[in-house]
């Protein structure tokens, strides 16, 4: 019954519109992503500071990992890498436990049907409120309040209410900045982690819960042997995207310091290849370790990132399409047979 | 009788229960929400007092009289016989920190990235989803696959290659790579699977209507919902983006809102706490203003797995 217009426009091919209108982005992201990256790569293997076009092969990783290789001071820049990957996993640790803990304790509350909460919208609206902040007047807005000495918010406050004797050091102390950065991390994102466990929690069939509901399952109960289980494709993403966010942690920890330059007891690896490109001119920066600190993480990265792409593939699709090619393999057979028969 | 009794108070109890339980929750939200807001509270209360009222006393909760002068010092404009530090204090101030520069040159990198990578994006993810050829789903794997790459991995040889094309203190390698966002072609695709009837495309081919005005014309209005909710996400996060912004953009001409706050950060001497603060409230303050306007919106959009960065 198609119209002659129809069948004409079926033996039309479109493929081309499909590569012209993906083209852009990749011509884009080739130039601006993958040669960055390709040239990160390269330059991992060059020298530092004036030595930037000298091949080195493969002198900045074993000085970066195991501090040996053909400059002085390879154990110490050893210890300063291997110093910014312990902080960026004792600083992300440190914020994504409380934070999912917290997030998941809202998550479950505000999905629970037999509570009545007043406010609901207005409570999701002002906890995720911090994650749209700009971070870098985020670390600014938190030096100001909890500045070291009593001339500061927080230390005056608490010394006017007799907690403390003596003014604490939450920007400068080694072990109080790190717990105010993990604080900091978990103000920031733990709405946004509380929205994204709700929407997973709203997808579970709310039978099963009347189903428990009507068999006596207490709300403990029922966390433990429906929530959690079903909820375990998106904690898996939620870690995941996570881990691979703690490694890209940058603005807070640069930017929560006293004075010009940023605190060694807060250096992550973000911080840690920003540095070393970003001293001075191209002379003097380090871009040999600052790019095989990079290709490092890339690797960490890669292997999070595949964990969850084969966590979240498509697994209707790769069936559907599994058996459309058994259908065709099978159709081809058929007709080998009959043009054997002819 | 006994059994009814017994059954009556099984029920108050439970009610009971309930009640004590949605009251304790509430406490927890009502903390957790003065945690969220308090900081931000009393930095706008800061901003409106002195330097020396917050020297005196800086546990302070209410607002003072000083916005006006705070402002005054921070866009150089003392009264003649201010004192020689107060100049020097005004001077440093509005020379790392220039409100209308600042704004308008985030506005125009936030702006733009936006617009771009919400138009290419969809273009991309209906190229995608409409046409049927040879490395269609090598594409779209390849799309899902590098969605995840930080952008720290690159950034030495993305600003080494700045370099080399001179394009250091330009707003080009801001804007322009904002036409490739992988996280958001990613969204629109699986908008468009759940939401974006095909037929529609093969009635507008036999109107005699062109491959491109129909992505224009009819998917672009139909995408709004994605679009918008996209649009938020990009714009907030390019105005927020100090990292890539800090290592292009090294004049002071160019400094947008992140980068000010980082200078006024890093003052030694002659600081002004006042100033200091106000300094902070104004660069929160138009995002914190289009959050609470956008907010219904915006949690919707997180819900459906918005984009973070």
């Amino acid at each position: 019954m198609a119209s002659a217009a129809q069948s004409r426009i079926k033996s039309i091919s479109y493929a081309k519109y499909g590569y012209m209108f993906i083209a852009p982005f990749f011509l884009v992201y080739c130039f601006f992503q993958i040669w960055p990256l390709i040239y990160t790569f390269i330059l991992s293997f060059k020298g530092n500071q004036a030595n930037n076009a000298q091949f080195v092969g493969l002198d900045n990783y074993s000085q970066i990992l195991f501090g040996t290789g053909s400059s002085e001071g390879a154990s110490a820049v050893h210890e300063e890498f291997a110093r910014a990957l312990g902080n960026t996993f004792v600083l992300w640790f440190g914020n994504f436990i409380p934070q999912i803990l917290l997030s998941l304790l809202l998550a479950v509350w505000f999905t629970d049907a037999k509570v009545k909460l007043p406010g609901k919208g207005f409570f999701k609206i002002v906890m995720y409120m911090p994650n749209i902040i700009t971070a870098a007047s985020v670390a600014a807005l938190y030096v100001n309040l909890f500045g070291d000495s009593k001339y500061y918010f927080v230390n005056a406050t608490l010394m006017k209410l007799g907690m403390i004797t003596d003014p604490v050091e939450f920007v400068a102390g080694p072990t109080a900045s790190k717990v105010m950065v993990m604080f900091i991390q978990t103000w920031l994102w733990f709405g946004n982690t509380m929205i994204m466990l709700m929407s997973g929690i709203m997808g579970i069939s709310p039978s099963l819960f009347e189903a428990a509901d009507i068999d006596g399952a207490n709300s403990t109960q029922q966390f433990f042997n429906i929530t959690l289980p079903l909820l375990q494709p998106i904690m898996v993403y939620t870690l995941v995207t996570s881990m691979i966010g703690g490694l890209q942690m940058f603005d807070l920890p640069y930017l929560y310091h006293n004075g010009a330059n940023f605190s060694k007891q807060l250096e992550t690896v973000a911080v840690y290849i920003y540095y070393n490109f970003n001293k001075g001119t191209v002379d003097q920066a380090n871009y040999g370790y600052a790019g095989a600190a990079s290709i490092v993480i890339f690797a960490i990265t890669a292997i999070l990132g595949s964990i969850t792409f084969y966590m979240n593939r498509d697994k209707d699709a790769i069936a559907k399409k599994k058996q459309r090619k058994k259908a065709e393999k099978q159709m081809k057979a058929k007709m080998k047979q009959g043009g054997l028969s002819i | 009788m006994s059994t009814k009794s017994q059954y009556g108070e099984a029920k108050d109890n439970y009610h009971q229960k309930l009640m004590a339980k949605s009251i304790a929750i509430l406490v927890v939200c009502i903390l957790l929400t003065l945690i969220c807001l308090v900081p931000i509270y009393i930095l706008i209360v800061n901003s409106t007092h002195s330097s020396n009222d917050l020297a005196q006393n800086p546990s302070r909760f209410f607002f003072g009289p000083h916005l006006g002068d705070n402002f005054k010092t921070l866009m150089n404009n003392l009264p003649a016989d201010a004192g020689k530090a107060a100049k020097r204090v005004a001077a440093q101030y509005s020379s790392a920190f220039n409100l209308g520069k600042g704004y308008l040159n985030s506005l125009i990198i936030a702006g733009f990235s936006t617009l771009l990578t919400v138009f290419f994006s969809a273009m991309t993810a209906y190229g995608l989803t409409v046409y049927e050829f040879k490395l269609n789903s090598a594409a779209y794997t390849f799309i899902i696959g590098v969605m995840m790459i930080p952008v720290q991995v690159s950034s030495a040889g993305f600003v080494r290659f700045m370099y080399s094309l001179n394009l250091i203190n330009s707003f080009i390698p801001l804007i322009i790579p904002a036409i490739a966002a992988p996280a958001v072609i990613f969204f629109m695709v699986s908008y468009m699977k759940s939401s974006f009837p095909l037929e529609i495309v093969e009635a507008a081919r036999i109107d005699g209507c062109t491959e491109l005005r129909t992505f224009v014309t009819i998917a672009i209005p139909m995408m709004k919902p994605a679009i918008a909710v996209q649009a938020i996400f990009a714009f907030v996060a390019n105005w927020n983006n100090y990292y890539t912004q800090n290592m292009i953009l090294k004049n002071a001409d160019y400094a947008t809102v992140p980068i000010m706050v980082s200078k006024v950060l890093a003052f030694d001497k002659n600081v002004d706490n006042g100033v200091n603060y106000l300094c902070i409230t104004l660069s929160i303050l138009p995002i914190v203003v289009v959050y609470f306007i956008l907010s219904k919106f915006i949690i919707a959009g997180v819900a459906l797995g918005g984009v973070k960065e």
